[in-house]
C-alpha cells in the first residue's frame, strides 16, 4: 500500500526523469539520431536562409528552431501515450487529414512558393496537409491491415487491402488536385509498402506489380502528366536537355554538392549556396547545403543517420508482438525511407526532381511536426514493447 | 508475425543497400568529380570586372594640358539586371526617360547588345558593365536617381573620366583620338587583352596611338562574387588600377595656336586651297613644337563614341579627310624649297662656292626650253644669288650636265646622280620616324627607280597606248593622257633629260612631306645632323617621377661641310631682305630678330600651285624652323611666307598684335624651355 502510495505520489519530474521514467526506456539511438539531423538541420537552414535578408540574418532559423520545439513537445506527447489509443483514433486522424486536403482545394487554400498545399491560419501560421496526410495513411493503413482472415494470422483480409486502395486513391486523387507529385509518390509508396509488407500473396504481389506499370504506362502515353512532370524525367536522363529550366535545379544542386568536394568548404563558407544558386535550397534542397558546406564526410554522415533512423525503425517493428505496432513502425520507416531516397537521389542526379523534404533536416513546420510525431508513435511502441514485450 | 518479419528483412535490406547506393554515389559526385565541379562552381559564381586605369593627360613643354581628363557625371545602365526584371527593365527605363529627358525608345536602343544585323546605336562592350546613356548630367539628377534607387534599379550614376581639348581643334591630327578597342585588336596584340576591358578606349590616331601603351595605365581588377541575380555579394581579391603615365611633348601650346591662326588665316586668304600645313622644328634638338594641318576638325565628336554620320564625314573626300595630318601624311612637290639639296649636291659634285654661274632667263636642253618664273634673267651671279632670287635656271644647267655626265639616256656603269643621293641624304625619299602613326615616306625619283616603276606599269601603259582613255570626258586629256602612255610603253625606264631637269628644282616626281622638308633645314641650319624628329619628350608618372625621356635620334649627316652649310644659310637669310620673300617681310623687325627662309612655289598638273616657305630664325644663329605649305595656295611669296612671318612674329613678339599693341612674344627670349615640366598630383606645378 505504501509503496502504491509513493509511486502515486512521485513528483511530475520524477515521473518524467526519475528511475523509469518513459525517458529512459525510450530507444535512445533513434533519438539520438534524430536529434543530431535535427541540430544539423538547423544549421543548414541557418546557412541557406542567412542571405534573405541582410538586417535579420536568422530569421528563418528562428522559426525553424521553434517548429523543432514544437516537434519535440508533439514527439513527446505522443511518445508517453499508449499507441493503442491511436488505432482507436486512426480513423479520426485520417478524416482530419483528409479533410485538409479537401480545404485546401477550397478558398481556403493558398499557394507558397508556386505550391497550391498550404491553409492559412492567420498569425503567420499555416499548414501543409499533405504532409499531415503521410502519417495519417500510415496509421490508418496500419489499422485495416492488422486485421487478418486467416488461420495463421499473418495474411491481411481481402477486403482490407481493396479498402486500403480505395483510401490511397481517395488520398492521392485530392494531393493529384493540388497538385503536389511529391506528396502522392510517397503515399503511393506507404500504401504500396504497407501492403506488400502486411504479408499480401506473392501472385497479389505481382498483380500490382503490373497494374502498376500498365497505370505508369498509361499515365505517361495518354499524356496525363503535365509539361513540367514529364521535364524532369527527361532532365534526369540528360540534365543539359534543358539547362535553364528544370534541369538548372538538377544542375545546380549537383554543382553544390560536387563542389563541396571530401571536406566541404566549411559551415556558412558555401559559395553556391551563399549566392543562392540553388532553388528551395531550404526545404526540398537542403541536402545540398550539407553537400557544398560540409563535404562527402559531411553529408555521408546525414545519410548515415538517417539510415540508423530507418534501421531503428525497423528493429522497433521486428521486436514488437503488436501486429498494428509493427504495421505503423514498417509503415513509418517505409515513408521516411522512401523520401531520403528521392531527396537525396534528386540532389545527386539519381532521381527525378520531386518536392520532397529530407527528414528531420529540412524547413518546414508541418513536415517537422508530422515527422517528429512518427517518431513519436515508434518510440511509444518501444516503450510498451519493453514493458509487456 | 513471422510473416511480417520475414518481409521485414526484405526491407532492412533495402535500406541498407539505399544507404549504400546514396553514400557511394556521393563519394563519385563528391570526391572523384569534385574538382570538375569546384571549377563549374567558380565559373558560375565569380565575375571579373576591371576598374579602368585614368589615361595619362598629354601636356605641352610647359606643362600645359593638350588632352586631359575632366570628370563628368554619368548615367550607366545594368542590362543584365533589367532583363532579369518581369517586364525586361520597360518601366524602369519609362521612368528613367523624363528624368535625364531622354525619349524612351532612345534609351532603349541604346542599351542593346551591338551584333549582327543590329548597328548603332548599340552596345559593343560586355553585358556587365554598366551603359553609359547620359553624359555630362547635372547633380540634381543624378541625386534623383540615386535617392529613389527602388525605382531605378540597376541604373547608377557615377563620375566617370572623359577626354578633354582644351584647344578645342587645335593640334587635332598630332593629338589623336580614342575609339573602342576592336576584338581583332586584342587579338592581335598578344599579352594586351589583360589591359582592356570590354569597352576600353584604345589610341587610334596621333600621339594617342604611338603612346597608347604608356598612356593607358594598367586598369585594376576586381573578382567579384556574385549571386544567382548577378548581385555583387562579396569582392574577393582587387588591385588597384595604375593611372597611365602624362606624356610631356615638346609642343609649345602657345606657338601651336599662333601656326593654328596663321594657317586659318592663309586658308581664308586663298579660297582656292585646299590644305595647309605648318610645322616648327626646335632646330637644337630636332623636337617638334607646333605642327598643324588643314583641313581640321573637332575632336569632340570621339567623346563618348563617334556617330557613324560624324565618322563617314570625316574620312570622305567632301571633308577633305581632316583626320589625316598633311604635315607628316600630305605628299607635295617642293618646288624650290628643294634648291638646298640641289645646291648641296653641285657643291659635292665640284662646283664651286666662289664661282659664277649664268642666270638666263630660259636654258635649252635636249631639245627644250625651261624658264625662269616670270622671264627673270640675272646674268653671271653667284650661288648664294641664285639662291636668294630663286635662279632656276642654275639649277637646270646644273641638274642636266650631271645627267649628261652619268651617259644622258643611256647611261653606263654606276651613275653619279648627285642630286638624288643628295636629296635622300636630306632624309627626303623615306618616313622622318616621327613618333607618330601614318606618315608618308614622299618619293626620291632615281634611274632606278624609274626602271621599277616602267616593270609594274609597262603592262597597263603599252595597253592604255593602244585603247587610249575613253572614259575621259575632256578629249585634249584623254589625248595627252594617250601620248604620255606611249611614251611610257616605249622608252617608260629611261631617266628623261627633262626629268634630271625638274628634279633639280623639285618638280617632276619629287614629293615631299612638310615635316620632311622642315627636318631638313634643321639639318642644314643646324649641326648638319639629319634627326628623327619626336613630339613626345618624356614620360611621367602622376606623381611626378620621370619614366624616361624620349631621345631624338640621329639619322645620318648632310655630307656637306660646315662651310657650305653655312654659305647656304647665309644666302637664304638673305631672302626675306632682299630675296624673293622681301616684299612679304617689308616692315619686319629684323633688328629684333633675323629670318632666314626660302620660298617654293611648286606647279602641280591640273591644279593651282602649291606654296611653300620653308624658314628658320634667328638667322645667324637658328633655333627654329618654321614650313608652311599651302596646297593650291599660289606663289610661294604670297601665302606661305606671310603665314610664315606671322609664326615669327608670334614667337618672338615681332610687330603689333590685332589690337594695335606690341605683340608679346610666345617664347621669352625666343627659347623653348630647356627643362621638364614639374609634374605634381598629375598637373604642372605652376
Amino acid at each position: 500500500m505504501t509503496d502504491a502510495l509513493r509511486v502515486r505520489r512521485r513528483s511530475f519530474v520524477r515521473r518524467a526523469v526519475g528511475q523509469g521514467a518513459p525517458l529512459w526506456r525510450m530507444d535512445g539511438i533513434l533519438l539520438g539520431a534524430v536529434v543530431a539531423l535535427s541540430v544539423i538541420g538547423t544549421l543548414l537552414v541557418w546557412s541557406s536562409t542567412r542571405q534573405w535578408n541582410s538586417a535579420e540574418p536568422t530569421v528563418m532559423v528562428k522559426k525553424h528552431v521553434l517548429n523543432l520545439g514544437i516537434g519535440l513537445a508533439l514527439y513527446s506527447a505522443v511518445a508517453v501515450s499508449d499507441y493503442r489509443v491511436l488505432r482507436r483514433y486512426a480513423p479520426l486522424v485520417f478524416g482530419i487529414a483528409t479533410l485538409g486536403l479537401v480545404l485546401v482545394l477550397t478558398p481556403m487554400g493558398a499557394t507558397v512558393n508556386g505550391h497550391h498545399s498550404w491553409i492559412m491560419l492567420g498569425g503567420g501560421f499555416a499548414v501543409q496537409p499533405g504532409e499531415l496526410a503521410k502519417p495519417a495513411l500510415v496509421l490508418m493503413l496500419a489499422m485495416l491491415l492488422a486485421r487478418t482472415g486467416d488461420k495463421k494470422k499473418d495474411r491481411p483480409r481481402y477486403l482490407d487491402v481493396g479498402l486500403c486502395i480505395v483510401i490511397w486513391g481517395v488520398t492521392v486523387t485530392l494531393v493529384m488536385m493540388e497538385p503536389d507529385l511529391g506528396t502522392t509518390t510517397v503515399l503511393t509508396a506507404i500504401t504500396a509498402g504497407m501492403i506488400v509488407y502486411a504479408g499480401v500473396h506473392k501472385r497479389l504481389i505481382l498483380a500490382g506489380v503490373v497494374l502498376a506499370a500498365a497505370g505508369a504506362a498509361a499515365v505517361w502515353f495518354l499524356g496525363l502528366l503535365k509539361p513540367y512532370q514529364v521535364a524532369r524525367f527527361t532532365a534526369l536522363m540528360d540534365p543539359s536537355t534543358d539547362p535553364r529550366g528544370i534541369g538548372y535545379n538538377s544542375r545546380q544542386a549537383l554543382v553544390a554538392i560536387g563542389s563541396g568536394e571530401l571536406f566541404g568548404k566549411g559551415l556558412f563558407h558555401g559559395g553556391q549556396t551563399t549566392g543562392r544558386f540553388v532553388p528551395e535550397q531550404h526545404t526540398d534542397f537542403i541536402f545540398t547545403v550539407a553537400g557544398e558546406e560540409l563535404g562527402f564526410v559531411g553529408s555521408a554522415v546525414v545519410v548515415l543517420l538517417l539510415g540508423v533512423v530507418l534501421l531503428r525503425c525497423l528493429r522497433i517493428a521486428r521486436l514488437c508482438e503488436d501486429r498494428f505496432a509493427a504495421l505503423v513502425a514498417g509503415g513509418v520507416a517505409t515513408w521516411l525511407g522512401f523520401q531520403t531516397l528521392v531527396n537525396v537521389g534528386m540532389t545527386i542526379g539519381i532521381m527525378p526532381i520531386t518536392g520532397v523534404p529530407l527528414p528531420f533536416v529540412s524547413y518546414g513546420g508541418t513536415a517537422t511536426f508530422a515527422n517528429m510525431m512518427a517518431v513519436g508513435v515508434l518510440q511509444a511502441i518501444h516503450i510498451k514493447d519493453r514493458v509487456f514485450g | 508475425m513471422t510473416r511480417l518479419r520475414g518481409r521485414l528483412l526484405v526491407l532492412q535490406v533495402l535500406v541498407i543497400a539505399m544507404i549504400m547506393v546514396l553514400v557511394v554515389r556521393l563519394w563519385q559526385v563528391q570526391v572523384v568529380q569534385g574538382d570538375r565541379y569546384v571549377t563549374v562552381a567558380t565559373e558560375t559564381r565569380t565575375r571579373e570586372v576591371r576598374v579602368p586605369a585614368v589615361r595619362g593627360s598629354i601636356l605641352d613643354s610647359s606643362g600645359r594640358p593638350l588632352v586631359r581628363n575632366r570628370t563628368s557625371l554619368v548615367v550607366s545602365i545594368d542590362r543584365s539586371r533589367l532583363e532579369r526584371m518581369p517586364d525586361g527593365g520597360t518601366a524602369v527605363l519609362r521612368r528613367l526617360s523624363p528624368v535625364l529627358g531622354v525619349p524612351y525608345e532612345k534609351l532603349k536602343t541604346q542599351i542593346r547588345a551591338c551584333g549582327p544585323g543590329v548597328s548603332k546605336p548599340c552596345w559593343p562592350g560586355s553585358p556587365y558593365t554598366p551603359i553609359p546613356v547620359a553624359e555630362h548630367v547635372k547633380t540634381r539628377q543624378a541625386l534623383q536617381i540615386l535617392e529613389r534607387q527602388e525605382d531605378f534599379p540597376g541604373v547608377t550614376a557615377e563620375i566617370q573620366a572623359r577626354r578633354d581639348y582644351p584647344h578645342g581643334k587645335d593640334a587635332v591630327q598630332l593629338l589623336g583620338y580614342l575609339q573602342p578597342v576592336t576584338e581583332q585588336e586584342l587579338e592581335k596584340r598578344e599579352g594586351l587583352k589583360a589591359n582592356y576591358s570590354g569597352v576600353d578606349l584604345t589610341g587610334r590616331g596621333g600621339l594617342e596611338a604611338t603612346y597608347d601603351a604608356a598612356l593607358r595605365g594598367k586598369p585594376g581588377l576586381r573578382r567579384v562574387q556574385v549571386d544567382r541575380m548577378g548581385k555583387v555579394i562579396r569582392v574577393d581579391q582587387r588591385s588597384n588600377p595604375v593611372p597611365g603615365d602624362i606624356l610631356v611633348t615638346s609642343i609649345d601650346e602657345r606657338v601651336q595656336r599662333i601656326v593654328e591662326k596663321s594657317l586659318d588665316q592663309a586658308m581664308k586668304e586663298t579660297p582656292q586651297s585646299d590644305g595647309a600645313a605648318g610645322v616648327v622644328l626646335d632646330v637644337k634638338t630636332g623636337r617638334v613644337v607646333a605642327m598643324a594641318s588643314r583641313p581640321n576638325y573637332d575632336p569632340k565628336v570621339w567623346v563618348g563614341g563617334i556617330s557613324e554620320k560624324d565618322y563617314r564625314w570625316l574620312l570622305s573626300d567632301k571633308s577633305g579627310k581632316p583626320l589625316m595630318s598633311r604635315a607628316i601624311s600630305g605628299t607635295f612637290a617642293p618646288g624650290s624649297t628643294f634648291k638646298i639639296s640641289s645646291a648641296s649636291a653641285m657643291i659635292a659634285d665640284g662646283a664651286s662656292l666662289n664661282g659664277t654661274y649664268e642666270c638666263p632667263s630660259s636654258y635649252t636642253a635636249a631639245g627644250r626650253s625651261y624658264s625662269n618664273a616670270g622671264g627673270m634673267s640675272l646674268g653671271s651671279i653667284s650661288l648664294h644669288t641664285a639662291l636668294e632670287k630663286s635662279c632656276d635656271t642654275v639649277f637646270y644647267k646644273a641638274g642636266y650636265e650631271q645627267w649628261k655626265r652619268d651617259g644622258g639616256e643611256k647611261p653606263t656603269g654606276t651613275p653619279k646622280e648627285p642630286m638624288t643621293h643628295m636629296a635622300k641624304a636630306y632624309g627626303f625619299g623615306r618616313r622622318t620616324g616621327i613618333d607618330l602613326p601614318g606618315e608618308s615616306p614622299g618619293l626620291i625619283p632615281s634611274r632606278e627607280w624609274k626602271k621599277n616603276l616602267w616593270a609594274s606599269m609597262k603592262d597597263t601603259m603599252c595597253r592604255r597606248a593602244k585603247t587610249g582613255y575613253p572614259e575621259m570626258k575632256d578629249a585634249a586629256k584623254a589625248a595627252y593622257a594617250k601620248r604620255l602612255a606611249h611614251e611610257n610603253c616605249v622608252e617608260g625606264y629611261i631617266w628623261h633629260a627633262y626629268e634630271a631637269i625638274n628634279f633639280s628644282i623639285g618638280q617632276g616626281a619629287v614629293l615631299v612631306t612638310p615635316l620632311q622638308l622642315a627636318r631638313a633645314y634643321a639639318a642644314l641650319v643646324g649641326d648638319g645632323n639629319v634627326r628623327s624628329p619626336r613630339i613626345g619628350w618624356a614620360l611621367v608618372r602622376p606623381d611626378g617621377t620621370l619614366v624616361k625621356e624620349i631621345p631624338v635620334p640621329i639619322e645620318g649627316h648632310l655630307p656637306i661641310s660646315d662651310e657650305v652649310r653655312d654659305y647656304i644659310r647665309k644666302a637664304l637669310a638673305q631672302v626675306p631682305v632682299t630675296g624673293t620673300a622681301a616684299a612679304v617681310f617689308r616692315g619686319f623687325d629684323f633688328n629684333r630678330v633675323k629670318v632666314g627662309g626660302k620660298t617654293g612655289t611648286a606647279e602641280v598638273y591640273g591644279k593651282n600651285d602649291t606654296s611653300w616657305f620653308a624658314s628658320f630664325a634667328p638667322a645667324d644663329k637658328p633655333r627654329f624652323v618654321a614650313v608652311v605649305m599651302v596646297s593650291q595656295g599660289g606663289w610661294g611669296a604670297s601665302t606661305a611666307a606671310p603665314a610664315v612671318r606671322r609664326i615669327w612674329e608670334g614667337i618672338f613678339g615681332v610687330g603689333k598684335g590685332e589690337d594695335g599693341k606690341p605683340l608679346k612674344p610666345a617664347l621669352p627670349d625666343g627659347m623653348p624651355p630647356a627643362a621638364l615640366p614639374v609634374i605634381r598630383d598629375g598637373v604642372a606645378a605652376q
